[in-house]
Formats: C-alpha cells, structure tokens, sequence
C-alpha cells in the first residue's frame, strides 16, 4: 500500500501531506523534517527511489519528484510497484495541471482542500484506485458542482448568510 | 475586533459577519517575514479558531474548522480537542459542511487519540446507506474515515453496511472505495472476515467494473503479502490466473504478479503454470513497471525455469545499458542482488556494468553495485576485492567510504570467517581500513581485531604487528572514531605480547604523551596492557638468566609450561642468534632511542637495562595515574605501581650484576605467581554460555533482592556509567585475574582440542615463519590515487570469477564454539504477526465456511451474519453434506504428507476449504459440469488415496490443468 503522500517545496514547507497509516502531529512533522533532509541531499539527474526504511520502518521505500519548486513524494511498502509509483506521480501531477490551468506552488498553497479532493480520487485509503487523470478531473468537477449548488448564496459570505437565514 | 469578543463569552453578530476564511488565513501567514511573526499568527489564529468553533452557526463553525485543520495538517497543531466540533457538522445537509467534517476527522483521528468516533457510528451509517438522498461526494469521505480511523469495535459494527456497495453490480463509482474501505476493516479487525471476504471476491469476477476489480485485485495482493503464511490464498489461483492472462490493466497485471510470487513457491504446480504467461509478458511489453514487476517475479519465484531466468536477465541488460534513465539501472541492479550465488553467471554477463556503477555518481546505483560485488566473493577473489575496494574507499565520499568499510567488514567476518583464507592478510587489511580519512566504524574493527586474536592462534603474530603500527603513530590518538580501534589493539599488545619482536617499543608506544587524548575507559586498557608487557618483559628476563645459569651448571632448570615460547629460544639459540636479531630489528620501524637500540636485541637477551630503563618510564608516566580521577584507570595503574615495587623490592634486583643470587626464593615465587597469571589463555565464549551453566542448588534466580538494597542502601555504591561501559567492554582483560571466569572458555577449548587435536598446530610454533609471508600492509597513506578510478574499471577480469586457485597455504585454525556462535538470531514483529495470523485464520474459516462447528472469530459477529446466511442456506446445506467428505479426504492426505508437520490443524481446514471454494464456483458459474467433477474427486478419493502430494494440489490441479 501506499503509506504516504507528501507535497513539499524545496525549503521544506509541507504544500500537502496525507499519512495513511495514522501519525500523531509531531510524528508527522518529524517525519516530513527527516525526508526533506534525505531528498535536499540528494542532486537532480539521480534515480528517483531512496530506501525509506529510517524513517518509516522497514520494507518502506519513497520516490520523488521534483518540479519546479515542489517534491512529489509517495512512500510505499513492497505491494507497490516502483516505476508505477513513479507513473501515479505523473498523473496526480497531470491532474493537478489540468484541474489548475498551469500548476504552480500558489494553487497549491491556497487550494487546500481541493487538493485532498483530488488526492482522495486517485489514492484512497493506500490504494490506487484510479490512475486516468481525465476521470479524477471528472470526479472532481462533479464533487465541486454538488457544493456550489448546495450552498445557494455564494455571492454574499457563508457566514452572514448563515447568520440572516435563520 | 478582539477586544469586542473577549468581553462576552457568546460569539456576536460582528464575529461572524468579518470572520476570516481559510483563504485569508494562509495569505497572513505568508506576508509574515519571520518564524516568530508566523508563530505570533498562527497563535492568534488559533484563538480565533477556539472561540468560532463554539458558534452555534454551522458555517462559522465549518470555517473554523477548516482553518484548524489546515494548521494541523500543515503546521502540526493537535487537533484533537476539536474533535467533537467536527462530529457536530456530520448530519448538516449542506454538502461542504459534512466533507470539511470528514476531511478533518480522516487527517486527525485515530483510535489511539480520540475515543469520539464511535458517537458517529449512526451517522456513517446513514451516509454509507444506498439512498437516493446520499450522493457518493458524502459517501465517498464517510467511507475513507472508516478505512483511516476505526477502531476494531467500530469496524465490526459498520462491516455489514459495507456490503450493499460491494455487491452492487453496476459501476457504481463508490464500489472500488468500499473495496480499499474492506480491506482496512479486515485489517483492523479480522473477524469481520466472513462478513467481507465473499463479496471481496466476487468483485475479482468478469463482469465488475473494471476499476473494482483493480481494487479488489490491489486488496488481495495487499492481504497475501502481509499474510505470514499466504496458503489460505491458494484457492483464489484460478481467478488470479484469469486475470494474469486477460486482463488488459497494467495496474491488475503487477498485482496478480505479485500474488503470484508469494503463492508459488508454496505450489509447485503454479510456478509451473505460470510461466508462460510471464514470459509472454516480458517479451510483448514494453510498459517498464510491468516488466519490472515480471522481472522480480521470475527473480523470486520461478528460477527454477531456466528459459524465463535467461529472458528475464537479458532484460535486465536492457535496464542496465539504459544510460540516460537512472531509475531503470538502479532497478536493474536490485534485481540482479535478488539472484542468489546459484545464478552468480547473470552478475558475471553485466560484470563491466556493474564494475563501473561502482563509480556512478547516483549513491543508490553505487550501494546496488557493492552490494552485488561483495555477493560475488568467494575464498579465491576476496583478497584481490577487498584490497581494491579498500583503496577505492580512500578517494570516494564519507558515506560512501563507510558503506564499503561496513559491507567489507561484514561480508568478511560472515559466519566466523569463512571467506578468510589468509589471516595475515586480513589482519593487515583490517589495519589498513583504519587508515581511511572518513573511518567511522571503530566499533566494529574493535570487535575483530580481538576476535581473531581469540580464535585464530596462527594470526596472532600479525595481529600484534598490526596493533604495534597503530598504537605507535601519535597521529591516530586525537581521532575519536579510532579510540576503539586503539583499544583493541593495546589489548592485543597485552594480551598477545609474547609474539612482539619489541615488547619496550609498544610499552614507549602504549605510554606516549598524547595518550591523555583518549577517554578513560581506553586508558584503562593501555594500562592494563603496560602491566601484561611489563610482566611478560621480567618473566622472560629472569628465565633466561636462569637458563644462562643452569647451562652453565649443566642443570636443565627450565622446562616449565606455561610460557615456553620465551624460554626455550633463549635456552636454545643463546645468543649465537645475534645477526639474525639485528635483522629482524631493521624491520621495524626505526627508533630513535637509546633504549630502543638496546632491546632490539630483546629477543634474545633482555638487558638488566633495558628492564630497568622500563621500570623507570613506566613509573614516571604511569605514577600521576594513580591520582587519575577514573577509578578503572586508578586502580589499573596502582596495579602496575604496585608491580613495580615488588620487583624493585627483591634482592635480587639490587645487586648490579646479580647472577649467583637468583636462586632467591622471593623471585622464583613471584615469576611463577605471575606467569600463572597471565598464562591463561584468552578463548571466544559462546553466545550460549550462559544458557549452559546449570542454576546451582538452593538459588532461586527470581528471588527479590530488595533486601539487598537495604543492606547496600547508599546510592554512591552504584557503579557510575562509564565504569560499568568499560567492565562491560574489555571483561577479557578482567577475566585474566580471575580465573573463574576464565574457567569456562577454556575448558571449551581444551575440549575442542581433545575433539580436533588433529588440526590444531603445535602449540610452541616457531616465531620465524610468520616472516616468511609477503608482507601484505604497505602502510598506506592518502596520497592521490589518481589512477583508481581506471583500476576499478580494468578490474582484472578474472577477480569477480571464482577461479580455483591453490592456496598458498592450508587456512589455520578458526575456532568455532558451536552452531549459534556468532549468529544473533532476531525474531521481530511478533506481535503483528499475530495478528496477520488471527487475519488468515479468519480468512481459512471464510473459504471454509464450516457451519457445524463455528470458530470463537465467528461468534461476535455471527449474530448479524446469521441473516445472510439463511439466505444461502440452500446453497450451504448442499456444502455441508460435501464437506464432511472433503474433511475426512483432508485427513486421509495430511497423515501422509510429512513435510507439513508445523501447521497441521490448519491443514485440514485449507483442504477443505479449498474444496468448498471449488464447489462453491461450480454451483455458481458451471452447474452442469459440477456433478461429474464430485465424482470425479470420489474417485481420486478411493483410487489414489497413497498419493504422497501436497494436500492442495486436487484443488489447483482442477482449475489449472
């Protein structure tokens, strides 16, 4: 399965994390602290699998990607495939590309909780279900219709909305 | 804003009205330039956050909500203590409301953090049940908490509401989900298992969407991998099959390959059976995962098929010469470090590549690459490997140096050196490995050094020349990696100094100035060493005025045991000797000291100088010691003190040229009170020593000591850290005084020589020989090894090939104490493996479904799969019948089957099983056929009861063949 997935720009800012084996908070932040050390050291042009085992116990590996000023990462154990790891890391980054028009680390940063949308399309509860960009693009469209026709005001804040309806 | 809110407890109207989003709140944190400003933000948020989170308005509070869950996800904020808060938007009907809830409640909770989830249980329900009213965008989260946060009771309870998505037939998007969602109910509580498992497997059928089936493939492959023993498996062969051959899916495909990996070597007839197809697969396709994953499959399981092993390495190469994709070469190598030494030809075929990984500048490639080349070592390449490697590690990177330090370390010292021909050479190799700039692996050199000295009696004489080279260069002192590796080698200079061509040169060394640079526990042990050299040194010098003398008398005074080394060549060479003395002493290294000069000769004829020269250095640098705070280190030099002052105290030493008197009584006593001793040989204690010495009558080992506490009661009694570090580190020295504990080893070994006398060397081998090998250790010094690079690539060809040369000469003696000697034999993972076990079992009761007499896992949930089960009751009282016979047939069969001795009363329950599965697909899918195959199987039944075949091979035999 697939342990982990962690978005984090080249500073080491975490852009999104998602653990799929619970960790408490300080866990996950020391966990986060000790992949951007491994991954800082390591130069482009390298083979993109580190053997994670240090970090989240044995038999775990983690591969990246680094574009622009965002890693990729996915932590996996062995019933995962490596280079098909490699591949679901194209097509989140795809799907984020199409779903933002040009992907950079601002739509990220502001898109919290569209990004576990789309996150929860692809990978769901450690598994691949789904590995099409174009049906997560689909999914993701339908789920955010939904909202927007559920909250009928959108012009006029939530909140006071809320507050004059009752 | 603030000051408006903290005057009323209520959240006011102006709170909501200008409450900030989620939005706003990332962009204060990113106009905030410094941590303590983000810090200062991020408080304030979080007060914002407490008081929102109270409003009675639900979009208030879902936008506090979200914005807590940002910083806690992002910023590692606890989160917990909203957790109620969340629970309290579940039912809203607004659809972002419930998936904000969802969202927070699936990032932070957890039964080990919150007990709250099980409020929700009606909640998650109603969102899991197929209405109308629910679209999957609640369903979808509701199922995904379930899968991250439940706790095994919540698991139980919910587990039903998962079937109606299960089995739904059309392609229903939430189906897939509720198939990962099953798989982590499994997990967490195994005995849902009879509930999940059968809709599990339908889902593995034709006619699902083919996304389910990608689920259910991922979760079965998920459960048989973690399964300790997959067999509870091997019924679902047939469907896997299916799958390996039609499926289209590359994502299905490496699933089935790798359920396939784990369940053949279990059946040999899968292996078999699937061969072909995985070799199809690696010759059609050209996606690189799939033929990875083939790769790794015929690696792991099917080398016994020559034809699939020979394609799969020639793809290999293909990965190998894939210059521009490191990934694929990286694989390539971790591939080929899955063959084992029976397929070393494979390694051979890429030799050059994977030479030539060795300097890649990826770490990943080159570590695959050492690790493939220490794989290829055998007795006759290890010398040429090792030495080159050694070098190589001068000029690469820290890490690097260290990797190669630690698997030539390893690989050599595997099994108590088995590799290890020539010990001179390995020996010298150890010392050269210390010279490295980026050396850290003190401890490990430590452990060999003195562990070679215990066991091989013949390397003793370069163990002491190795130790002689580090503990005289002052360089290596202030090096806290090598403080270990010093404390060995004084051990050893101690320990072994009869074999030293200079024993005055290593007390100089053992007492040079800038020894105060090491920690105590390691001065503690160059004392102790001084104190062994200083004894050896007079031992031998009055043995050979008392040979001198009883020649002259014509008396032979000298044979006594114990150290005859010293004796004998003094009585039989005298001093005729000397030329061949002055030789040996240009061999060393030359000394500037008068002294030195003197004991060159020392071999021969120890000097009433040079003793005394001794006396007065060793007192000099030694005597400040003895006011050292470090009690080891104090008591150690009292010691030597001590020793001195006995021997300064004889009469004997009084008297300039003191020949007629050493008769004295005095001096022969104390001679001979000291050589017994240290005359006691030092032999590798066995992992299980312990475990071998009978518990004395009359002691209760788990008796309560606390009585001892009153009696000891002051706490300074205690032993401080580094104290009991040092006892712990060098008890070998301790155990030279005392000879209870000496007594052990020992007799072990005087018990080994009885047994194997035949191969132990005599015991007073001559000093000589040991000069009759090359010397191997050209000290080495960093200097620019420009053309090493070049060397490793032009590796002699030959050195990867295990080519039989002849030894030089025969491998001395390694003692060896028995079978567990060496091996720390691990057992890990107990505790999860148990539960795996709970989680098979489960899964053998499913495919068993034995009705009659339900398993304790059945009970707590039997109540709500009793419903079920009446719905198949026709079905199951047909199986029933069947069963009985399929059990007694089990029975017949694994009396016979020997080799299954370890999970018997599982067995029956697998064989029938298996039947069951058998029958249970026939009745669904090929009802026609199913009455001729019971038949079918009665006959096998009656006809070949005396097969001595596995006892589920009926089972893969019906569906494979």
């Amino acid at each position: 399965m697939i342990r982990a997935v962690i978005v984090m720009n080249t500073q080491g800012k975490p852009r999104l994390l998602k653990f799929y084996e619970f960790q408490p908070p300080e866990k996950q932040h020391e966990l986060t602290r000790s992949v951007f050390a491994v991954l800082s050291g390591r130069p482009d042009n390298v083979s993109n699998f580190v053997e994670a085992d240090a970090i989240f116990g044995p038999g775990t590996r983690l591969v990246y990607k680094h574009l622009a000023t965002l890693y990729f990462v996915f932590v996996f154990d062995s019933c995962e495939n490596e280079l098909a790891m490699l591949d679901l890391i194209q097509v989140l980054v795809e799907t984020l590309d199409r779903c933002f028009k040009n992907v950079c680390e601002l739509d990220i940063v502001f898109n919290f909780n569209k990004m576990h949308t789309i996150l929860d399309e692809i990978i769901f509860g450690g598994q691949v279900l789904e590995t099409s960009s174009e049906r997560v693009l689909k999914a993701v469209e339908e789920i955010s219709r939904l909202e927007k026709s559920s909250s009928s005001v959108s012009f006029v804040p939530k909140s006071v909305s809320g507050r004059f309806g009752r | 804003m603030a000051a408006a809110s903290a005057s009323s407890s209520s959240p006011s109207l102006i709170d909501t009205l200008f409450q900030r989003s989620l939005d706003d709140l990332i962009r204060v944190l990113r106009s905030s330039s410094s941590a303590a400003l983000e810090a200062a933000a991020i408080a304030r948020a979080l007060d914002e956050i407490r008081r929102e989170i109270r409003s009675p308005d639900l979009d208030t509070k879902v936008v506090a909500l979200q914005k807590l869950t940002y910083l806690a996800s992002l910023h590692h904020f606890d989160m917990s203590w909203a957790a109620f808060h969340a629970l309290e938007l579940l039912p809203s009907t607004s659809l972002p409301q419930p998936r904000a809830a969802y969202l927070a409640a699936s990032l932070s909770f957890h039964p080990s953090s919150t007990d709250l989830l099980p409020l929700a249980t009606h909640q998650l329900r109603k969102h899991l049940a197929p209405s109308p009213s629910n679209s999957p965008a609640v369903a979808a989260p509701a199922l995904h908490l379930l899968a991250l946060a439940s706790s095994p009771d919540l698991a139980r309870h919910l587990a039903p509401d998962l079937l109606p998505i299960l089995s739904n037939q059309s392609s229903n998007p939430l189906r897939p989900k509720a198939v990962a969602t099953a798989l982590r109910v499994l997990a967490v509580c195994p005995d849902t298992a009879p509930v999940l498992f059968k809709p599990l497997v339908e889902c593995l059928s034709l006619s699902s969407d083919p996304r389910a089936v990608s689920a259910a493939i991922g979760a079965f492959c998920e459960l048989a991998l973690a399964a300790p023993d997959p067999s509870p498996y091997l019924p679902l062969a047939p469907e896997f099959y299916r799958l390996l051959v039609d499926s289209r899916n590359n994502w299905v495909t490496i699933k089935v390959l790798k359920i396939f990996a784990r369940l053949a070597p279990l059946e040999p007839r899968v292996a078999a059976r699937i061969v072909d197809p995985v070799c199809q697969l690696l010759r059609r396709f050209t996606a690189k995962s799939l033929v990875f994953e083939c790769i790794r499959t015929v690696f792991s399981s099917l080398l016994d098929h020559d034809a699939a092993v020979r394609l799969a390495v020639d793809k290999i190469k293909e990965f190998l010469a894939s210059d521009d994709d490191p990934n694929l070469r990286y694989l390539g190598l971790q591939a080929l470090n899955m063959l084992g030494p029976a397929h070393s030809w494979a390694v051979e075929d890429s030799r050059e590549v994977v030479i030539q990984s060795l300097n890649d500048t990826d770490t990943n490639i080159r570590r695959e690459a050492l690790r493939l080349i220490m794989g290829m070592l055998c007795d006759s390449n290890v010398v040429d490997i090792c030495n080159m490697l050694i070098k190589y590690a001068i000029k690469s990177d820290p890490e690097f140096a260290n990797e190669i330090l630690d698997e030539v370390l390893a690989t050599c010292g595997r099994n108590v050196y088995e590799l290890i021909v020539d010990f001179d050479w390995y020996v010298s190799l150890l010392g050269e490995m210390v010279r490295n700039p980026h050396f850290a692996k003190g401890d490990e050199i430590e452990r060999q050094l003195v562990d070679v000295g215990l066991r091989v009696r013949d390397a003793r004489p370069e163990l002491i020349r190795v130790a002689r080279n580090l503990l005289i260069d002052p360089a290596l002192l202030g090096n806290p990696f090598l403080c270990k590796v010093l404390s060995a080698a004084a051990w050893v200079s101690g320990e072994y100094v009869e074999f030293s061509r200079n024993p005055l040169e290593l007390v100089e060394a053992l007492l040079q100035p800038r020894t105060n640079l090491l920690p105590p526990f390691v001065r503690a042990v160059y004392v102790q060493a001084v104190f062994k050299i200083l004894a050896y040194s007079f031992i031998s010098f009055i043995e050979q005025i008392q040979a001198g003398e009883s020649l002259a008398i014509g008396n032979s005074l000298n044979q006594r045991g114990g150290k005859q080394e010293g004796s004998d060549l003094v009585a039989a060479k005298s001093s005729s000797d000397q030329n061949n003395a002055f030789e040996i002493g240009d061999g060393v290294a030359t000394a500037d000291k008068a002294i030195l000069f003197d004991s060159i000769e020392k071999q021969e004829t120890f000097k009433h100088e040079s003793i005394s020269c001794l006396l007065n250095l060793i007192e000099t640098v030694v005597g400040p010691l003895s006011e050292c705070g470090e009690v080891e280190v104090q008591e150690r030099a009292r010691n030597v003190l001590g020793l001195i002052l006995i021997i300064r105290g004889t009469q004997f030493w009084n008297i300039e040229e003191g020949h007629e008197l050493t008769r004295d009584n005095k001096i022969t006593k104390m001679v001979e009170l000291m050589e017994s001793a240290f005359s006691e040989e030092l032999g590798p204690v066995s992992t299980n020593a312990q475990k071998r010495v009978s518990v004395p009558e009359g002691l209760i080992l788990n008796e309560n000591l606390s009585e001892l506490l009153d009696i000891l009661g002051d706490d300074d009694i205690n032993p401080c850290a580094s104290v009991s570090f040092s006892l712990r580190n060098h008890h070998s020295t301790e155990t030279n005084q005392d000879s209870a504990t000496a007594i052990e080893p020992n007799s072990l070994l005087a018990e080994h020589r009885k047994r194997h006398g035949l191969y132990y060397l005599p015991m007073d081998k001559d000093k000589s020989e040991s000069n009759d090998y090359p010397c191997a250790n050209e000290p080495l010094l960093p200097v620019s090894h420009g053309e090493d690079t070049e060397d490793i690539v032009k590796l002699p060809a030959q050195s990867l090939i295990p080519e039989k040369a002849k030894p030089t000469k025969p491998r001395p003696v390694v003692i060896r104490l028995d079978e567990g000697d060496g091996v720390s034999s691990s057992n890990l993972s107990t505790a999860k493996e148990s539960k795996d076990d709970m989680l098979s079992g489960a899964i053998r009761d499913v495919l068993l479904r034995n009705e009659k007499k339900p398993s304790s896992t059945h009970k707590t949930s039997s109540d709500r799969t009793s419903q079920r089960r009446e719905n198949d009751g026709s079905e199951n009282s047909e199986l029933i019948s069947q069963q009985k016979e399929s059990n007694s047939f089990g029975d017949r069969e694994h009396g016979k089957s020997s080799s299954r001795k370890s999970r018997h009363h599982h067995k029956e329950r697998i064989e029938s099983s298996g039947q069951n599965r058998d029958n249970e697909e026939k009745s669904h899918r090929h009802s026609a056929k199913s009455s001729h195959h019971h038949r079918r199987h009665k006959h096998r039944q009656r006809g070949d009861a005396p097969l001595d075949i596995v006892p589920q091979s009926p089972v893969i035999q019906d569906f494979l063949l």
